[in-house]
């Protein structure tokens, strides 16, 4: 494992809101082409565990490596410059503007054009086109013009999807990417990230309740619970666990 | 050629494109078709206030930032200005240095503001703008030595730009040809541009990133967007034109003084000319504005009429004495506010579909 460096680490990272310890040490390494699944229950601290890496939240203590550099306190903007992409559990998109233009603006935050103010933003084609083949890949095209306000709630979720796939992160990060989605709509969700699962330059992580869609798409799974890592391997043995049996015993399937 | 000037952001809905261009013509040929000074006074107060409000709108409608120092910066513009043709003269490289250093000072002021305050929740920066604000307008009341105080500057403007100043012998379809004419030019025009350069800038995928910042400034962060940056540059630019406009206004009025630029009472007017056209639309500024000034200017002598008109009736003709024009103003404002709760733009676009 000389060469084959992690392209993500958390060493001992650790969060405390007051007294109550949310990720409490975490060490763990990623590496390049993987997708880790992390499960654990409600609570216990997997989408925070997801905004220390992405930058939402600073860490109390322990760091954040990416590349073999410590990003432990960047800004979020400069982590998603690095190679860091999110999608988030609750619908975080920018509500008045269209469909299209929540994926263009992204397409256009990856080009660098941000303080462009003499050009007309509609007159960069490519990013509008770049936009439409995202809205493409998690079938949303038809919807490009409509607000996303209005959307249908599981659109936005596919929209929330999309707006990290324009990005094309070296690291992407699914906070329960299906949750309040309809049965027919969650293949498309899986078969994207199969597809992205494709390219060896990627790295996901993935949060999910749903144990078959784990099986059919982990390389490895990671349990939280109580804010600590409890168990890590084959999603075959983990899954066989009695922690993991017990922390998703007292759990309702499907709940978000 | 005219999507072009436009940005391709074209009004959208055929009535307002029509009344757009009504009030487009109406101040291009002004001097031509009302004549009179008091008429000239309006229509040359409303290019600039359309700048102002604009730049208002590029702040509040784009940004979605909320401030109280936009006339301070209006104010920082109109002074830089009167204190340069003042002090070295009436010339027009007054008028250019004065105009310079007010728009550097004013950008120097937003800058301090927004990185200073614009990390934190938007009602402190609203806070601190109106702090700062209001100790710019005690400071410049004060020190009368250099600003005139209450009394403000009156000054000479270059005589090109006077009506002493004659082009053409004889009046063309009644109207004297001459350097007041020039001067009104000269506000339209730069009027015209500062509009169209913002209307580029709101289009512009910077413009498009300050909506971006004003809906989710979370998710832009989290998409790439040092928002900070992107709030305090939208601060910067909006001082810059709002100072312009203020240099305009000195030009024009030959006087500067708290009241026609610092006031609160003018941040306020500001505010309502946004909201009653139409907030994040830019042609919002060019109704609100016109609207509203007509209002303020007409209002008075129309309720004069209407008295007089209804003097056989006790209370109706009580109603409406001239200098009830206030109320019937701020009842003008609330009907409009209640019925067309985004703007006459809004309103417009959406009879359209
Ligand atoms: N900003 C915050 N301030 C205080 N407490 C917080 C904050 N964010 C999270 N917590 C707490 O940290 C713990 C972990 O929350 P987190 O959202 O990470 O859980 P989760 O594993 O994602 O759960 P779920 O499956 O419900 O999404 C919870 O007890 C939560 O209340
Ligand atoms: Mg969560």
């Amino acid at each position: 494992m000389t060469e084959e460096h992690p392209i993500l680490e958390t060493r001992d990272l650790t969060i405390r809101f007051g007294g109550h310890v949310a990720v409490d040490h975490v060490s763990c390494a990623f590496k390049r082409g993987t997708l880790t699944a992390i499960v654990g229950p409600n609570g216990a601290g997997k989408t925070t565990y997801f905004n220390l890496i992405s930058g939402q939240l600073k860490a109390s203590a322990g760091q954040v490596i990416l590349n073999g550099a410590d990003i432990t306190r960047a800004s979020v903007p400069e982590r998603t410059d690095r190679g860091i992409g999110r999608a988030f559990q609750l619908t975080n998109l920018f509500p008045s503007l269209s469909v299209r233009e929540n994926v263009r603006l992204v397409a256009q935050a990856k080009a660098g054009l941000g303080f462009d103010m003499f050009s007309v933003a509609e007159s960069h084609i490519e990013l509008i086109e770049r936009a439409e083949h995202v809205l493409a890949e998690v079938n949303l095209i038809d919807s490009g013009e409509q607000i996303v306000s209005a959307l249908p709630h599981g659109d936005q979720r596919k929209l929330e999807v999309a707006l990290m796939i324009a990005l094309g992160p070296q690291v992407l990060m699914f906070d329960e990417p299906t949750a309040g989605m309809s049965v027919d709509e969650v293949p498309i969700i899986l078969d994207l990230i199969k597809s992205l699962k494709q390219d060896i330059d990627r790295t996901i992580l993935l949060v999910e309740h749903k144990m078959d869609v784990i099986r059919s798409l982990a390389d490895r799974i990671i349990v939280l619970h109580n804010g600590a890592l409890v168990a890590d391997g084959d999603p075959a043995e983990v899954i066989a666990l009695p922690v993991v049996q017990e922390a998703y015993l007292g759990k309702v399937p499907e709940a978000a | 050629m005219l999507k072009t000037l436009l940005s391709g952001d074209n009004p959208r809905s055929k009535v307002l494109s029509l009344v757009l261009l009504a009030v487009v013509i109406s101040l291009a040929l002004a001097p031509f078709l009302f004549p009179g000074t008091k008429s000239l006074e309006t229509a040359a107060r409303i290019c600039i206030f359309i700048v102002l409000v604009a730049s208002y709108d590029l702040l509040l409608g784009y940004a979605g930032i909320v401030s109280f120092a936009h006339t301070m910066f209006f104010g920082i513009g109109a002074y830089g200005t009167a204190l340069a043709l003042s002090a070295t003269g009436p010339t027009f490289l007054s008028i250019l240095w004065g105009t310079g250093a007010g728009v550097v000072i004013a950008a120097a002021f937003a800058l301090a503001i927004g990185l200073f305050s614009l990390r934190v929740k938007a009602i402190f920066f609203a806070m601190v703008t109106l702090a700062v604000a209001s100790a710019f307008a005690i400071a410049v009341s004060q020190a009368s030595w250099l600003t005139g105080g209450e009394d403000g500057l009156n000054y000479r403007i270059p005589r090109e730009l006077t009506p002493a100043f004659k082009l053409l012998p004889d009046k063309v379809f009644g109207v004297r040809i001459n350097g007041k004419l020039l001067n009104y030019y000269l506000v339209f025009f730069s009027s015209a541009i500062l509009f169209i350069v913002m209307l580029r800038i709101v289009n512009s995928p910077f413009g498009r990133t300050l909506q971006a910042v004003r809906d989710n400034a979370f998710r832009a962060e989290a998409i790439g967007y040092r928002v900070i940056w992107y709030r305090t540059t939208a601060t910067v630019l909006s001082a810059v034109m709002a100072a312009l406009a203020g240099s305009l206004l000195a030009i024009w009025l030959r006087y500067t003084g708290p009241a026609t630029t610092l006031s609160m009472e003018i941040m306020i007017d500001i505010l309502l000319m946004v909201v009653i056209g139409g907030m994040g639309t830019m042609y919002g500024a060019i109704l609100g504005a016109t609207i509203f000034i007509l209002a303020q200017t007409y209002l008075q002598n129309l309720m004069g009429v209407a008295a007089d008109a209804t003097s056989f009736v006790p209370f109706i003709s009580h109603l409406v004495e001239p200098e009830r024009w206030l109320l019937w103003l701020g009842v003008l404002f609330i009907l409009s506010v209640y019925f067309f709760p985004s703007g006459i733009v809004g309103r417009l676009r959406e009879m359209k579909s």
